[in-house]
């Protein structure tokens, strides 16, 4: 015997994203989209065209990932001379000089964070393509770590406001953002964009669900 | 007692199924549960996927409401005084909140400059004054213009606001400058620390489900 899950889906219900009020979902709101009765926000059965909308972000991600990290992050000039950073040369100077918690700070959060939420999205997609049967309950969990973690890759964006700010003394001392900050900013962005595209319910798809007018449990 | 309700075809008519079973669709796994009654204090998950789908909280509304407002205030604070100094030799440079993102206009980085200002100041504001639109008239029982709207864009935007990422910048930052010169905080970026820990309990303590039924439940 297949043990069978009502699913919102296999009932022909919708909840609502917004409210999380279960609908019949024909409510017909302007430009005949379902729309939720309650909060009137758009119902979809799962997020429209998840998967190619997700990887097309990711790639885009992906692309932009590699000029934040080859070009300049901040240069500085002191005392007439420059010199250019780039991120991870920034966390090398941290170590060389002692600050190790900004040096792990910094590694966290703007290399292990973007990868780790790219290497994950990626995973999902591919496990959700080729219906992957184990671990949905893991999987899910991924999917929430990279909905939390991704917003603290922007520390070091705010680190470049910051000493823009304070550090402007002309050539005695002086720091510019350079051309990596506009591409790593995006990649956060982007990244961010993509994970909340990705519907985790298409983990959950692969299990058979319960006949239309069967009372659930 | 809080009824959920499937509801058919025309909104106005409203179907209870078995005598006002308590349905949700678990927004992380899409399964249909049932909803037991809930204790202030506590939190419902999914008992497939484990996402959270509920919690009561005591005074959820006049709580949300009294961190909302006294952040508003922090919020004006934070942007009127000085935020942090900067001291090397004989100069002193002062800045704002905003001065950096003047700065990165003024290099040419005007989209970066929108991202930070979005993230620091604009989506903040609307967070603390959205929750006052929304949460006065649902505590008063009354109505407002796009009412239901602004609750949701004000959810929506949530990961969005970014104000404790920006806090741990500032603590870089500093660290990273304490060796060549020194800084000094201001009155704003006190205002500013205060500020996150209201908006983190403003939003522990918002409970959306209560909102949702009281709205409906309006006259
Ligand atoms: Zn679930």
């Amino acid at each position: 015997m297949t043990r069978s899950i009502a699913t919102a889906k296999g009932l022909d219900l919708v909840g609502c994203p917004s409210c999380h009020l279960l609908c019949r979902g024909q409510y017909l709101g302007p430009r005949q989209r379902r729309i939720c009765p309650r909060c009137k926000a758009v119902l979809h059965v799962r997020k429209p065209l998840s998967i190619p909308r997700t990887w097309a972000l990711l790639i885009a991600a992906v692309i932009f990932y590699i000029p934040a990290n080859v070009l300049p992050i901040t240069t500085v000039t002191s005392f007439g001379s420059t010199q250019s950073d780039t991120i991870l040369s920034g966390v090398l100077y941290f170590i060389k000089t002692g600050m190790w918690p900004i040096a792990v700070i910094i590694f966290i959060a703007s290399v292990i964070v973007p990868l780790a939420k790219m290497l994950i999205l990626g995973f999902l997609l591919i496990s959700v393509q080729r219906r992957f049967p184990g671990h949905k309950r893991d999987r899910t969990l991924l999917y929430r770590i990279t909905e939390v973690i991704g917003r603290w890759s922007m520390v070091d964006i705010y680190v470049v406001t910051i000493l823009v700010a304070l550090v402007n003394l002309g050539s005695f001392a002086s720091v510019q953002a350079g051309p990596a900050a506009p591409f790593f900013a995006a990649v956060v962005v982007i990244t961010m964009a993509a994970s909340m595209q990705f519907d985790p319910r298409l983990i959950w798809d692969v299990e058979p669900p319960v006949q239309k007018g069967e009372a659930p449990r | 007692m809080h009824a959920f309700f499937l509801y058919i075809p025309r909104h106005t008519e409203v179907l209870t199924v078995e005598n006002a079973t308590h349905l949700i669709a678990c927004h992380e796994c899409d399964l249909v549960l049932r909803i037991p009654t809930v204790a202030t204090g506590q939190s419902v998950r999914c008992q497939r996927c484990g996402a959270l789908l509920l919690r009561k909280r005591k005074n959820s509304l006049d709580r949300t409401l009294a961190f909302s407002s006294a952040g508003l205030i922090l919020f004006f604070l934070a942007n009127a005084f000085p935020f942090l100094s900067f001291q090397m030799e004989a100069q002193i440079r002062q800045t704002t909140l905003i001065t950096g993102i003047r700065e990165l206009y003024a290099q040419d980085l005007q989209l970066l400059a929108l991202l930070v200002l979005l993230t620091t100041v604009i989506v903040p504001f609307v967070q603390l004054a959205g929750m006052l639109y929304v949460l006065v008239p649902v505590r008063l029982n009354r109505n407002a213009p796009k009412l239901m709207e602004s609750f949701r864009l004000i959810q929506r935007l949530r990961p969005w606001s970014m104000m404790e990422v920006f806090m741990l910048g500032i603590l870089v930052s500093m660290v990273k400058l304490a060796q060549t010169a020194k800084i000094i905080p201001g009155l704003a970026l006190y205002a500013f620390m205060a500020l996150i820990f209201l908006m983190a309990a403003a939003i522990a303590s918002l409970d959306p489900h209560t909102v949702w039924e009281k709205w409906k439940e309006r006259p």
